[in-house]
């Protein structure tokens, strides 16, 4: 199986090929849906036979490449289609196309009748295509077109109801937002890819890697390497300050958001961290760039997402938040346990998207959570579900979550500092208390909608999925249990993807000065806040609601700033977006090209113009006149001549 | 050496069409097509048994053909083709015949007469890329430029005379200076070689050794004529006029060969006859061309007519290749060639679905349109896919330009600095901007203009255009080797014409 990687590139294209030339003509849902689902389940068990081959063997004889065909090779340069099994991409490709398989069978679901239900179903599959050259490519180049390629279909897919408006404009603006805001990100990525060609002279990544272990490259270099690939990552997984994409990327249909932004694209950036954990660990002010890019992404995110009442937001500006968790964990130098954020992330979050679609299906496309409330009696399913993973995001033992976000903040106090965890627990309870905001608010207390509105329960092919993400948010923790629990083992989830950061670690040099009892008790303090968060969302937005309006009205210039999410769209507009826009067009166009330089070029025209029409008035035709120019010519040439004697 | 008669079909192919079709009654306008088609396709096909006679491994010119053309000045009749001009030309064979194919229902007046301008434009395209003497291909330059006068002035828009002079007046500027250059180099190399002669291969080994300071005005009077055709920042008015006036055919043949006539100059005259000069220019030129790359971008987003879009879009993609050739090295010279055979397909899909949806609706303005993915879905996804490619998709054929280029300037020991590269990605961003938000406005969102309504879809001869380009787009993304491979030898072979080891550190650092 472990040959047979690129199958699971290969099959999603196919997907999409097939769905994309001929989907019009199927017409037939059933069809087009099992060939969409189809290839990604093939995928999966593809990636499962390869991990248990590769879980059978030594570590040194993990890494396998599989080369495909020579793709750019000119110069220096040497770069191949060829994907890689190792560790780190197999646990990437079993969250894709494991969580990507689930989504396509509830897409099914919740697209049927949808006019362009072919359309999203290739979409999807090229999506997949693209996050597997991603995750497997063996070198930076192959890595950016996977790069590149998810970020096309989320553009394709978030403006995938292109003729409907979505909030003050369209789903295409938000579309364009997205791409363009990407590119960005991509624009330093690229920059990243030339330093590191030029320090290297390669873009694979064993030789890169192991090239950073041996060469000895200053300081400053790894640096701007460093902080070159994290400006991509900002942008790919939304940091601050290229986050604002991912709020407005919610314009897509709800199985995009869980799949592309929740689950699986957004997480790339950190996948992409981790790959070059060495270069960044030989940076060590841009590890804490990282770390604390990450951390403010994390806490301003919470704060925004506490007063959010579209469900969609709120899970849109958590994931931002739980992004930067993982950012955090990638600058304090856990890479590992950042990975295993991603995973446990990527069953929690797609679960909730997946639940707040089936919702909003229920709910005929309401969005806002005000409208909602006592769901829970028509759609016990998606209610209870919910709820695991609303526990699992906030941090309950012994569900996912707990384990993968205190690992996070554990080594953010223990290689990084107590301020660092401090902040970090913080958001964590912001988190509790937003997550139970919007549970409660949809599925407990009274109805606040219409009787227009008749919410039922969502067919068994939405709900399945549900279920098995389910017991994936309770379980998917288990394999990572930390040291103080499991004792001589250790962590699992660590020691599978250990080999991968050794080098790293090295250069981090982080010594396990702090005891387990500190562990314990940091661990007791978050559960216990976030219980807390939990039954303080409990009372006010159950017990007394009053309170929230009450709040809101006494702090509402803060409230203001939350909801209108700090103005940052506003002033990137006015700061950005609109003067190159003015300028292009006043200055640079209007002025520069139609005035100066078109004016000169026409100015020289009408300048040779005048002086011909002038010099036409000798021509008179009149003969007496050229004859009188002519003796005087001949005159002044014979004075001339006499004279120079 | 054996003289080789197959670049000669070549070039007379095209003119023989045009010779033939004098004999044919204008009234009959599908057999006057159907002649100009086949003849194109024919040097099309010839083309390819060129390609496939063609030794990659050498970087020697094949298929030469020479003999005295006037004997007193060695002036030759010499033809031949490198890696380099082996693309190009195939190009050129690649997109004539689809622009005639294209134009079977846009061009309804004197289509006689244009079928034969293009027929003869091809001819003079053809012998452009091939000449090897400097006389020879100052004829085939000009040549060129009277079928496109026309094609611009006659079936033209409303400001057709105007494009069309100003066209003819901006070009005839540099070609003056090219030929006093072409003179005085051949006059100042025959005091070396004791005879004068235009034969460029002969002055490969001469020029050269002429000092620094004269080289300098050489370059000049070469460089500014190339520079007006890329056309390179501030040089560049010309291009917005003649494309928006130009029909279709003339946009797509403008943008796809014409505008490589200015690259393809600097790198088969400049680079290699004047490497001092070249080293001493190259972050001038370069910094143009970063101007062009950024400037031609933004003024692209604010346009309001789509093809006047696409053509500063051209501005700011051919700044990428003029900075390509100026970094000298391997990757962003053969990125550069790359890039202009991409520039070709992208841009000339580009002016065809504008064409396309012009000939329905005779309308350019972006505000015009709105919402046609419903009504048009193959021509969104025809727009989409060219506007992806021009934009730099990783798995298209602009991305592996644009990397070449960009991954060679970054680490080019003539510019030596980050900064060229840093500039020019920006025009990564820039370009996802205009393109994308033409799109928005064209193809998404509601349809707001009634006369949209009823709008129909690309018919199987417009599909029938796109399809070769879509894959050679596709080909070009993934598998870029097929073209690279053809002209590997050839680069490197100029940039060890002006980088010769010897004496090329000394010469840069005595620049600065």
């Amino acid at each position: 199986m472990r040959e047979l990687i690129y199958l699971t590139v290969l099959l999603p294209l196919l997907g999409f090929l097939i769905n994309g030339i001929f989907g019009s003509r199927i017409k037939n849902e059933k069809v087009i849906g099992t060939i969409g689902s189809g290839v990604i389940g093939i995928s999966f068990l593809i990636a499962l036979g390869a991990f248990f081959e590769t879980l059978a063997l030594p570590v040194d004889q993990r890494q396998l490449i599989v080369t495909l065909f020579s793709w750019l090779n000119v110069g220096g340069l040497d770069v191949s289609f060829a994907y890689q099994v190792d560790q780190l991409s197999l646990v990437m490709a079993l969250i894709v196309t494991g969580v990507g398989f689930v989504i396509h069978v509830y897409s099914i679901g919740y697209m049927h009748g949808d006019k362009g239900f072919w359309r999203f179903f290739s979409y999807l599959n090229l999506f997949i295509f693209a996050m597997m050259n991603l995750i497997l490519a063996d070198n930076f180049v192959l890595l950016f077109l996977g790069w590149e390629g998810v970020g096309l279909c989320s553009y394709l897919l978030i403006g995938f109801w292109y003729d409907r408006k979505f909030e003050k404009s369209t789903t295409s603006d938000a579309a364009k937002k997205a791409f363009i805001v990407n590119r960005i990100g991509d624009f330093g990525f690229l920059l990243g890819m030339f330093l590191i060609f030029l320090t290297f002279g390669s873009l694979n990544f064993n030789e890169v890697f192991s090239k950073a272990n041996t060469f000895s490259v200053s300081t400053s270099i790894y640096g701007f390497i460093s902080l070159f690939l994290f400006i991509g990552a900002t942008g790919k997984s939304a940091q601050i300050p290229l986050y604002v994409w991912l709020p407005d990327a919610m314009a897509g249909p709800t199985p995009v958001s869980a799949l592309i932004h929740a689950a699986t694209m957004v997480t790339a950036g950190v996948y992409m961290v981790a790959r070059c954990s060495v270069l960044f660990a030989s940076a060590p002010q841009i590890m804490m760039v990282v770390a604390i890019i990450g951390l403010l992404t994390a806490f301003f995110a919470a704060t925004i997402g506490i007063v959010q009442n579209d469900i969609k937001k709120v899970l849109a500006y958590s994931t931002i938040s739980q992004l930067g968790y993982m950012f955090l964990a990638m600058g304090v130098g856990a890479f590992s346990a950042g990975i295993f954020h991603v995973m446990t992330h990527a069953f929690f979050k797609a679960l909730l998207f997946l639940g707040a679609g089936s919702v909003i299906h229920a709910m005929h496309e309401e969005q806002d959570i005000q409208k909602y409330g006592g769901l829970k009696k028509y759609m016990p399913q998606t209610a209870v579900t919910f709820l695991i993973a609303a526990l699992a995001i906030s941090g309950i033992p012994p569900l996912s979550g707990f384990f993968s976000k205190d690992e996070i903040l554990w080594y953010s106090f223990a290689n990084g500092s107590f301020i660092l965890w401090l902040v970090g627990v913080i958001t964590a309870l912001m988190t509790a208390f937003y997550m139970f905001r919007l549970y409660f608010l949809t599925f407990e207390g009274k109805e606040r909608f219409g009787h227009d509105k008749h919410p039922h329960e969502s067919p068994k092919v939405m709900t399945i999925p549900l279920i098995i993400l389910a017991i994936l948010s309770v379980i998917g923790g288990f394999i990572g249990i930390p040291e103080i629990f499991s004792g001589e083992h250790g962590n699992q989830f660590h020691n599978w993807l250990a080999p991968l950061f050794k080098d790293a670690d090295r250069k981090l040099m982080h010594f396990g000065l702090h005891s387990h009892f500190e562990e314990l008790l940091l661990m007791i303090i978050s559960v216990a806040g976030a219980a807390a968060s939990i039954f303080l969302a409990r009372y006010i937005y159950l017990k007394k609601p009053e309170i929230a309006a009450r709040t809101a009205n006494r702090f509402r210039g803060l409230y203001n700033l939350l909801w209108n999410k700090y103005y940052v769209d506003e002033i990137y507009d006015v700061v950005i977006v609109n003067p190159i826009v003015t300028l292009s067009r006043n200055v640079l166009w209007k002025i520069a090209d139609n005035k100066i330089i078109d004016g000169t070029v026409n100015g020289a025209a009408k300048l040779v113009d005048i002086i011909s029409a002038s010099i036409r008035k000798i021509q008179t035709g009149v003969a007496q006149l050229y004859a009188l120019v002519m003796v005087l010519g001949i005159a002044a040439t014979l004075l001339w001549i006499i004279l120079s004697f | 050496m054996e003289n080789n008669f197959l670049l000669t079909y070549l070039i007379l192919l095209p003119l023989t069409g045009a010779v033939a079709l004098l004999f044919i009654n204008k009234e009959k306008a599908s057999a006057i097509r159907i002649t100009g088609l086949v003849f194109s396709v024919i040097a099309f096909i010839v083309s390819l048994f060129i390609y496939f006679g063609f030794d990659h491994s050498s970087s020697d010119f094949q298929f030469v053909h020479k003999f005295s053309w006037i004997n007193g000045l060695n002036i030759f009749y010499f033809v031949g083709v490198d890696g380099l001009s082996l693309l190009l030309v195939l190009l050129t064979t690649f997109l004539t015949p689809l622009t005639l194919i294209s134009s079977w229902s846009s061009i309804e007046h004197k289509i006689k007469e244009f079928t034969f301008f293009m027929l003869l434009l091809e001819t003079g395209m053809i012998g452009v890329f091939v000449s090897l003497d400097l006389f020879l291909f100052y004829i085939f330059w000009e040549a060129m430029l009277i079928p496109m006068y026309f094609i611009i002035g006659i079936w033209g828009g409303k400001e057709r005379i105007y494009a069309a002079i100003k066209f003819f007046l901006y070009t005839m500027f540099g070609s003056l200076l090219m030929l006093v250059a072409i003179i005085w180099l051949a006059v100042y190399a025959s005091e070396s070689l004791g005879y004068f002669t235009t034969d460029i291969t002969q002055l490969y080994t001469v020029a050269p050794t002429i000092t620094r300071d004269i080289q300098l005005w050489m370059f000049l009077a070469f460089g500014l004529s190339f520079a007006i055709k890329v056309p390179l920042f501030p040089l560049h008015t010309w291009l917005p006029d003649a494309h928006v006036q130009a029909p279709t055919a003339g946009s797509v043949i403008l943008a796809g060969v014409l505008l490589k006539m200015g690259t393809y100059g600097l790198l088969r005259f400049n680079l290699p006859l004047f490497p001092d000069a070249s080293i001493y220019f190259a972050p001038y030129f370069s910094v143009l061309a970063v101007i062009g790359i950024i400037y031609g971008a933004l003024v692209a987003m604010v346009q309001t007519d789509m093809k006047k879009l696409v053509a500063y879009s051209s501005v700011s993609h051919l700044g990428f290749v003029v900075l390509g050739i100026f970094a000298m090295t391997q990757e962003s010279v053969q990125g550069a060639v790359i890039q202009m055979i991409n520039h070709g397909l992208s841009t000339g899909a580009l002016f065809l679905l504008v064409g396309v949806i012009y000939e329905r609706t005779h309308t350019r303005e972006i505000a015009d349109y709105g919402g046609i993915a419903k009504l048009v879905p193959f021509f969104a996804f025809s727009l989409m896919f060219a506007s992806l490619s021009s934009v730099g998709l990783p798995g298209l054929n602009g991305f592996v330009g644009e990397f070449l280029i960009l991954l060679g300037s970054f680490k080019s020991g003539v510019l030596n600095s980050w900064w060229f590269t840093v500039f020019a990605a920006s025009g990564v961003i820039f370009a996802a901007v205009y393109l994308l938000w033409m799109y928005q406005r064209v193809v998404f969102g509601e349809v707001k203009n009634p006369s949209l309504h009823g709008l129909k879809d690309m018919n199987a001869r417009e599909i029938f255009v796109m399809i070769p380009i879509f894959i050679f787009i596709v080909w070009i993304g993934i598998y870029p080797s097929t073209f690279l491979k053809v002209s590997e030898k050839t680069t490197a072979k100029i940039i060890h014409q002006v980088l010769s080891p010897e004496n090329t550190a000394e010469k840069i650092i005595n620049n600065r």
